[in-house]
């Protein structure tokens, strides 16, 4: 248990997908600009990303593993990914209108984002249990919308301010994911 | 004939260079330029798997059913990236274990899907070659630019020797993941303030 809880602040704060590990970073730096749609983005990822943990763990133990095909990786899981994120689509649709509506774009933009296929391939790499990689997704899932909604507070703020022309848009963007970056830094030493 | 197909090379290099121009395909970008080898060896594999995706996606365009064509790319991509992982593997060993995860990771780089959907599905086998190449090469060169920034500053080497000798102290924060940040960012602005005369 108590690994378990360390894994959780591990994923969270310490390892965050966005700011430590650089996965996700065009959704990271496209939806930030107003906070509703990096809530949208940030639920829309939470959601697939946890699902998508666990599926390709599944994928790889019970058919890769099993009939030697682990060379397939790659090919694999984007694919699992791809109809995952196709079938929680047509899910949401028929099941959640509402929340159908509120994902909007966000939804079918997930199976470009590399934080997604990146969990997969460091929960594939470090070999984790069924139970680690449930919690490792979901905890990875929880820290790229924590750090997605900070970072679209902090930017509206920048938005009021004037900023010199050449540094405008995604270069300021860049330097201040790089301060947000700095603070998530000093989480090194807790786990 | 001849000068469009030039064009369609040199608008990767300057105009349209993938990472800065068109902030795509971020990730890799920020993670392994810490050194100039390793950013130009990511920029290489890069460039060999936009090169080869472009080619078959131009040449299977017309048999590529569009309804499912994402999907169709997706799997070409992946087939090279896979090609690409297994070779660096055999040959490179060292830059595969330095790159890590993100070998796999150049599958979902949205520079070589977006050029696979905007440019190879709808252009000839010769321009959509030269369109890869010249993307290909814009990124590699920006990663080593990157690359040599970050490495210079972050631990005072140059391609592994020492260029300050030893009394210099590194600012290591630039080889860390803020300083990532920090000097794709500057870099951008710099390309602005060029771009804007």
């Amino acid at each position: 248990m108590g690994d378990l809880i360390l894994l959780v602040i591990s994923c969270i704060l310490v390892n965050n997908i966005i700011l430590a590990q650089y996965l996700g970073n065009c959704p990271f730096l496209g939806t930030s600009k107003k906070m509703e749609t990096a809530i949208g983005m940030a639920m829309a990822v939470v959601f697939v990303l946890a699902l998508a943990g666990v599926i390709t763990w599944v994928t790889e133990t019970l058919v890769l593993k099993r009939f030697g095909l682990e060379y397939l990786r790659t090919v694999s899981f984007i694919l699992v990914i791809a109809s995952l994120v196709q079938f929680v689509e047509m899910f949401l649709k028929k099941v959640v209108p509402a929340l159908y509506v509120g994902l909007g774009i966000f939804l079918p933009l997930i199976t470009t984002n590399c934080a997604v296929f990146g969990v997969a391939i460091i929960i594939s790499n470090n070999e984790y249990t069924f139970l680690q990689a449930l919690v490792s997704s979901t905890a990875y899932a929880v820290g790229f919308g924590l750090a997605l909604i900070l970072f679209a507070g902090v930017r509206e703020r920048i938005d009021l301010g004037r900023v010199p022309k050449p540094l405008q848009d995604a270069s300021i963007g860049l330097v201040t994911a790089g301060v947000l970056s700095l603070a998530f830094f000093a989480f090194k030493g807790m786990v | 004939m001849a000068k469009s197909i030039s064009q369609e090379f040199v608008k990767g290099l300057w105009a349209e260079v993938p990472p800065f121009r068109l902030v795509l395909g971020l990730c890799p970008v920020l993670a392994v330029t810490k050194t100039v080898e390793n950013g130009l060896g990511m920029g290489v594999a890069t460039l060999f798997v936009l090169v080869c995706s472009n080619l078959l996606v131009s040449a299977m365009r017309n048999v590529i059913p569009s309804k499912v064509r994402i999907a169709c790319f997706i799997i070409i991509i992946a087939t090279f990236v896979t090609i690409v992982e297994i070779l660096m593997q055999a040959l490179y060993y060292p830059l595969y274990l330095a790159l890590g995860i993100f070998t796999p990771l150049i599958v979902v780089n949205c520079i070589i899907l977006g050029r696979a959907e905007a440019f190879a599905a709808k252009n000839g086998l010769i321009a959509s070659f030269a369109d890869g190449l010249g993307m290909g090469i814009g990124f590699t060169l920006s990663l080593g630019v990157l690359g040599a920034v970050r490495e210079v500053l972050g631990s005072g080497t140059f391609w592994g020797t020492s260029i300050f000798g030893p009394s210099f102290q590194p600012f290591t924060f630039m080889i860390e993941a803020p300083g990532a940040f920090v000097a794709l960012g500057l870099m951008l602005c710099v390309m602005n303030l060029v771009g804007q005369k």
